[in-house]
């Protein structure tokens, strides 16, 4: 039946994650743009040889951690400044009471930091998503062990199913694969 | 001159055998046998032992719960405390699971940050233990309310009666403080378990087991894309959960420092206690680690004599810490010549005159906390695992009657001789005491059985095969990069 089902990409297995990254530099210099490699854990300096930045995950992450000292600014000062004053021990309830408050400050800017980061995290992977092309593949079940592999999508400009393929193999992929949808 | 440049060149290049460091993983495993030894403990039949660890751990949970069940439809008054000692076994068990609870997020954030890269096989159970830790902390002060159907007026929620609670307390900002602990801790320990959770899935025979890992792997698919803003999110909750446990006991300090009482009123508390909690904390790791090893020899290569070292180390150096804030509280009663608090220390606690009712308790502390560690300057000791053990199980003691000695030596013996009261536990806190670790240790099982002990993907990083300038035919091949 796969052969009626549209194409998502070529896939290709490699030795090592020297052997991916040194193909994954040859891939960017090549200018593919949809394409991606998938390693049991992170390999170090595989941004930098597919091209990618720095991740701008921290950018959310500072706007959730200043809304949360924002929230605790609010939170601690309207009742107390505001609507429920309360004197205990003769001290003060207003403004100068702040040095108390830092804690919950803290707290709560950490608080929503974290959840600013768990949330960004998985915007930003989108994730969850539980069906894949990737997926269909037998060996890809090796990525989360062992193995290493890079899939370049069909809908890539410079695709093309025998070219790649060559190409793919040229740079050391081994049991080049197409997905299917 | 250009012989003495070669003969430079060439020491720099080998590295002599007493300064080469010994590998993490052991025996140059492959990362293929990481997955398959992590995973086969999850994945195997459930062994004998765990059966028989679980039903005997389960009733005692099981019996913990009776009894918090049946404070609550009892009230306090079942407890042994009485007016002037109204804290005690409670916060004391309180304080004592909160502290263990710091070990695991030290492992898996402080020591991310400055690159241990030991931590690595560690920091999924120490993680995990934290969490469980914190559950059984938090029993305490839930029932400690009394009326637990009122315990929700400690969350500043708008109500009918208009109240809000009052946010200069340090009891209300301990509320803060540990739900938010548990709720980072929870958000980090899922996030470096996806991969994990991943692999799992992947390798899953049966459909339940893959489908219920897929669930919770989110489809995870280890790709560099998500891999570079994974790194990101796990360095920033590295860097956001360090500060939170350096504030989490220091806020539980307040509770005490920000009192008037002699013995609790002091400025030095929140660093004694953070040291004390790493402290307790990591002796709590390693009594559950060390079984844990032995019962899996499987796992022997990824936690090895080294790693059992450097948590010694760490032990000696947080007890050596705690026995110099012990000290230094002495000498400020001595030297801040409050006679209250002179009285506390010296009589109270140290027993002079013969005037101390829990005198014996400070003993037991100082023994457990102070002399037993100091065992680790011996470098056999450190790796021997009966000796830890053993002075792991003192630490643990010792840092329960650390609070112990805190919260009853200064409230039953405090300003005047008139209101002095003793104090003894019923059984119902004896019973819920040990019930937590019942729950505690039926948690730590139930994790060991479903999910991967050891972050395998963690692991991996850690192994020559994971360096992308590493080639099978040896370090002479680096030089194509």
């Amino acid at each position: 039946m796969a052969e009626y089902r549209k194409v998502y990409g070529l896939g290709a297995e490699f030795d090592s994650a020297a052997s991916l990254m040194s193909a994954a530099e040859t891939v960017r210099d090549k200018k593919f743009t949809h394409w991606d490699v998938h390693t049991p854990f992170p390999v170090h300096g595989m941004d930098g040889a597919m091209g990618l930045g720095k991740s701008w995950l921290s950018a959310p992450v500072l706007i959730g951690g200043a809304t949360g000292t924002l929230i605790a600014a609010l939170l601690t000062f309207v009742p107390s400044w505001g609507i429920y004053p309360m004197i205990v021990n003769g001290k003060p309830f207003d403004w100068r009471v702040l040095p108390a408050f830092f804690p919950i400050f803290f707290e709560l800017t950490i608080l929503f930091a974290a959840f600013s980061t768990v949330f960004s995290l998985l915007i930003m992977n989108q994730l969850p998503k539980w069906y894949h092309p990737v997926f269909n593949w037998d060996q890809f079940k090796k990525a989360t062990d062992d193995g290493f592999f890079m899939v370049i999508e069909a809908r890539d400009p410079n695709f093309s199913e025998s070219r790649t393929r060559e190409f793919l193999e040229s740079i050391g992929g081994k049991n080049v694969t197409l997905i299917h949808d | 001159m250009s012989e003495s440049t070669t003969a430079a060149a060439e020491v720099s290049l080998s590295t002599p055998p007493e300064l080469a460091r010994v590998p993490l993983v052991q025996n140059q495993r492959s990362i293929g046998w990481i997955t398959d030894k992590v995973s086969k403990i999850v994945e195997e039949r459930t062994p004998r032992w765990w059966w028989v660890a679980f039903l005997i751990c389960s009733p005692v949970a099981l019996m913990g719960l009776l009894c918090i069940g049946y404070q609550i439809s009892n009230g306090v008054g079942i407890w042994g405390e009485n007016k002037t000692v109204g804290w005690a076994w409670d916060i004391t068990n309180f304080v004592f699971w909160i502290g263990i609870g710091h070990a695991g997020t030290l492992i898996s954030a402080i020591l991310f940050l400055t690159r241990q890269k030991w931590r690595t096989s560690i920091n999924r159970a120490a993680e995990a233990m934290t969490l469980f830790a914190v559950v059984c902390a938090g029993i305490f002060p839930g029932i400690h309310v009394g009326r637990v159907w009122m315990a929700w007026f400690l969350a500043p929620v708008p109500n009918m009666q208009g109240i809000w609670p009052n946010f200069r307390s340090p009891l209300l900002w301990d509320v803060f403080a540990v739900s938010t602990y548990f709720i980072v801790s929870v958000l980090f320990w899922y996030t470096g378990l996806v991969p994990d959770l991943a692999s799992l899935r992947d390798r899953a025979k049966g459909r339940v087991a893959r489908f219920i890992y897929g669930v919770f792997a989110l489809g995870w698919r280890g790709s560099n894309r998500q891999w570079r803003h994974y790194e990101m999110a796990y360095l920033l909750l590295a860097g956001l959960s360090t500060p939170l446990v350096l504030s989490v006991h220091s806020v539980v300090s307040f509770d005490f420092a920000t009192s008037i009482l002699p013995g609790w009123h002091t400025t030095i508390f929140p660093p004694y206690f953070v040291a004390g909690a790493i402290f307790g904390g990591f002796a709590m790791v390693l009594t559950i680690m060390l079984p844990a090893r032995l019962l899996y020899p499987q796992v022997d290569d990824l936690i090895t004599r080294q790693h059992v070292d450097k948590m010694a180390k760490i032990i000696l150096l947080t007890g050596s810490i705690v026995g110099y804030a012990y000290l230094t509280e002495l000498f400020i009663a001595w030297y801040g010549a409050n006679p209250y608090e002179k009285f506390t220390f010296f009589n109270a606690r140290l027993g002079l005159e013969g005037k101390g009712w829990y005198a014996w308790s400070y003993y037991v502390m100082m023994f457990c906390n102070v002399i037993s560690p100091q065992l680790f300057w011996i470098k056999s000791m450190r790796t021997n695992y009966v000796a830890v053990f053993t002075v792991c199980m003192f630490v643990n003691v010792g840092m329960w009657f650390e609070r112990f000695v805190i919260i009853v030596t200064s409230l039953a013996q405090d300003f005047l001789p008139s209101s002095w009261r003793h104090y003894s536990p019923s059984w119902v806190e004896v019973l819920t005491f040990v019930g937590t670790f019942g729950i505690f240790l039926s948690l730590f099982l139930l994790f060991m059985r479903f999910l991967p002990m050891i972050a395998m993907s963690e692991v991996k990083i850690v192994t020559p095969e994971a360096d992308p300038h590493h080639t099978p035919h040896g370090p002479g091949a680096v030089a194509n990069h």
